[in-house]
């Protein structure tokens, strides 16, 4: 049972930073309709930017932690907001009136860039860093186990949690939010009633980005080591996500990171760790059988 | 009358537009470029480049600078490449013969290029490095059988397959193991593999067949994901990590390429030892299993199932409506284009002689998927166009001797070849969205003067 309980803490808090990814991925696919495939390298960046700046900051002198982190925070979302508006502006615009696959190969083209020159750019040796956040408490004490909760896991679920309320109020309640579900529902018809669609497409890459950018301080911050290829397989498992929860829909981007997380998590501490990917993987067939559009999402009608 | 005098091109706002994006530039590269993190003794340390990052920021200014002053108001054109033609009246103007004819010189060229190359170099002395670049176009080919094989998914059925190379995978090691294990000659697996690679095809193909569009890509991949991890893990059959080496080459009707033995190429026909004819064959091997490929495809785009993949691509509401079976329908393509992944998996161990999970990754899936999307989805002459410059044009990057001039001396270029491999399939892809040969013949036509569909009809289903 204590093990039970320690395994769902550690998949909640994996399962959030799939659920901020997943994010970045269900909104381009509900505004754009397409696989940004991208964005799991924009999240590897995101990871690299907040490592190098939390290295510059202790090198200039800013040793209180949480000071730093909330300045590697503002930075690392800013820069990957940048890198997230020039993806788009300069691999899927000049296609957006074209037929589906070709942004979906710019996309790859991307991914396949992004990685590269951040082993060029960085090397190719993982990056690690001492932990920065230590600390944990002790719930309560099995037999033979005690259920620990550290404080970068809590940090992870309270960062998620507020990040979602924002996000939600932003999408919910202001004109941007607005606008977005207008194009997400027709975006002809939101262009003709004086919505920006341009502008719109690019704000939502921008914060689907520094969503991602916040995943990637999470998950340096968790781990303590990054290299330049995390971002494909946390990617593919994001869209995993994405596409469980129902693609396009918000929550169902969130509860499928969940979902996954539990799944590796619960995965690797009763059978075998070698296998957790392919749990994932075939828990995701197995969902598609039985609910074509994902657990969220709106079946899809199909008009002639 | 005066030809219209042209406006200058003005200064400042293209000043200020080259500036935001040298802006643009340093944000992006401020710390992932302009500082690098090194290995310390106390864990990373930082070590700022600034010059690096003021080159970066440079060429972006520059770079925008001249585009915004020469380039986006030009008043010239490219002259149109006679087949890569962008209007549909060009493509009206240019008879289905042409892209044939143009086939079957290539296919020409490609008979007799080895033999030509051993000619030369035996007889007349020359010294060409034939053996690299018959090997390149060994390389080549198997791309461009896979392209075709990926094509009959893709191009004609419509399906979104990312993970392709899991059939490659699964051809690849059955005959490994069936060779290392059985000691089963090339010839003998080779139906087996790709009867394997085909199964495998269905058993993917039923779950997804319910799928649309993305659902189905992302199905796909993570089904060569699966593949590749459990090829990785299960130890006592694959080798796991290791891989399996000593595979054997296919032999030439019984002899083998080997330097030394009973029955070797060499010593039956009495010629010296050279490497170089093992790799002729195998070339021929590629060559022919290729053209099978295209041949196959050709034949099925005529056969009612080929028709039904064509029809399904372009609209499943209405095959269905019209009585279609499409589970048959999408099962089929799924299994012929995994039969020609299965093949060319087999081959490509047999030429190998090693395979590790290692070859099969997801990039591979990308590649090939990158080759037919490039070419042109459902067009054969533009798939091997694209593989020969994706492949190609890759391999030309590790000689690249003359970029050490400029770069110095510590410049690595096999370091940038994935990285420019990138961003070529973001730049052609931009510069050419219906990929390079962007016309198609059309399968049928209601009278005989239809001529080729021009690009803009040629748009792919919802799949």
């Amino acid at each position: 049972m204590e093990y039970f309980l320690q395994q769902l803490i550690n998949g909640i808090a994996l399962g959030s930073i799939y659920g901020l990814i997943a994010i970045g991925y269900t909104m381009v696919y509900g505004i754009i309709g397409m696989i940004n495939f991208a964005h799991g390298d924009v999240f590897m960046v995101g990871a690299f930017i907040a490592l190098i700046s939390f290295l510059g900051l202790m090198a200039v002198g800013v040793t209180f932690v949480p000071l730093a982190l909330i300045l590697v925070l503002v930075v690392a979302m800013l820069l990957t907001s940048a890198w997230g508006w020039t993806i788009e502006r300069v691999a899927y615009r000049p296609l957006r009136s074209s037929f589906r696959l070709a942004p979906l190969i710019t996309a790859i083209g991307m991914s396949i860039a992004l990685q590269n020159f951040m082993q060029v750019a960085q090397g190719a040796r993982v990056k690690p860093l001492q932990p920065v956040i230590t600390g944990r408490f002790e719930m309560f004490a099995g037999d033979n186990f005690a259920v620990t909760l550290s404080n970068i896991q809590i940090l992870i679920v309270v960062t998620t949690i507020v990040l979602m309320a924002v996000f939600w109020l932003i999408i919910d309640r202001t004109s941007l939010g607005r606008s977005l579900r207008a194009c997400e529902q027709d975006r002809m018809m939101a262009a003709l009633c004086g919505v920006n669609v341009d502008r719109t497409i690019s704000l939502t890459f921008v914060m689907g980005a520094a969503l991602a950018a916040v995943a990637g301080l999470l998950y340096l911050l968790y781990y303590g080591v990054i290299d330049f290829f995390i971002g494909f397989i946390v990617g593919i498992k994001a869209f995993t996500a994405a596409v469980l929860g129902g693609i396009g829909s918000l929550p169902g981007a969130m509860l499928g990171g969940l979902i996954i997380g539990l799944i590796e998590t619960f995965w690797s501490a009763y059978f075998t760790i070698e296998y957790k990917d392919v749990a994932a993987f075939s828990m995701l067939a197995l969902v598609l059988i039985f609910f074509p559009s994902g657990l969220l999402g709106r079946p899809e009608v199909e008009k002639v | 009358m005066e030809p219209a005098v042209r406006e200058k091109p003005r200064l400042l706002p293209a000043l200020w537009d080259a500036a935001i994006a040298a802006g643009i530039a340093f944000l992006l590269f401020c710390l992932v470029l302009g500082v690098r993190t090194v290995d310390g003794v106390y864990g990373l340390t930082l070590q700022p480049r600034p010059v690096l990052l003021a080159v970066v920021v440079g060429i972006v200014f520059f770079g925008r600078l001249a585009l915004n002053l020469f380039w986006w108001d030009r008043d010239w054109r490219f002259p149109p490449l006679p087949f890569f033609s962008r209007t549909a009246k060009d493509a009206k103007d240019r008879a289905p013969r042409d892209i044939y004819r143009v086939g079957l010189v290539l296919i020409g060229f490609a008979a007799v290029f080895p033999l030509l190359g051993l000619v030369l170099n035996k007889v007349f002395g020359a010294n060409l490095p034939l053996l690299y670049l018959i090997d390149l176009s060994i390389l080549v080919l198997t791309y461009v059988m896979l392209g075709w094989g990926l094509n009959i998914v893709v191009g004609l059925a419509g399906l979104l397959d990312l993970g392709y190379v899991a059939f490659y995978a699964v051809g690849a090691y059955t005959f490994a193991i069936l060779a290392t294990t059985f000691g089963w000659s090339f010839w003998m697996c080779l139906p087996l593999a790709g009867i394997l690679a085909a199964f495998w095809g269905i058993v993917l193909g039923f779950p997804v067949l319910r799928l649309r569009g993305d659902y189905l890509a992302i199905v796909t991949l993570a089904f060569g994901e699966i593949i590749r991890i459990v090829i990785q893990n299960w130890t006592e059959l694959t080798g796991g990590p290791n891989g399996i080496s000593n595979i054997p080459e296919p032999s030439f009707f019984g002899l083998e390429f080997a330097f030394r033995g009973d029955n070797t190429f060499h010593q039956f026909f009495g010629l010296p030892y050279d490497a170089i004819y093992g790799s002729i064959w195998l070339y021929y091997i590629i060559l022919v299993m290729a053209l099978i490929t295209n041949a196959v495809t050709l034949r099925l785009r005529r056969l009612p199932i080929g028709r039904a993949w064509e029809a399904l691509r372009e609209d499943e509401i209405a095959c269905r409506s019209l009585g279609m079976n499409t589970t048959t329908t999408k099962l089929s393509a799924f299994a012929t284009g995994a039969l020609f992944g299965g093949f060319a998996g087999s081959f490509f161990a047999a030429r190998q002689s090693f395979i590790s999970p290692e070859s099969f990754t997801f990039i591979e899936s990308a590649i090939i998927l990158s080759i037919v999307v490039l070419g042109g989805m459902g067009s054969q002459l533009g798939v091997a166009i694209a593989a020969v410059v994706m492949i190609g044009g890759f391999e030309a990057l590790r000689h690249t001797d003359s970029l050490q001039l400029v770069f110095g001396t510590g410049f690595d270029p096999t370091l940038y070849r994935m990285l420019f491999f990138g961003l070529a399939m973001v730049a052609i892809m931009v510069w050419r969205p219906r990929g390079l040969v962007s016309t198609r013949q059309p399968t049928v036509t209601l009278n005989k003067d239809a001529g080729s569909i021009s690009k803009d009809l040629v748009s792919e289903g919802s799949g």
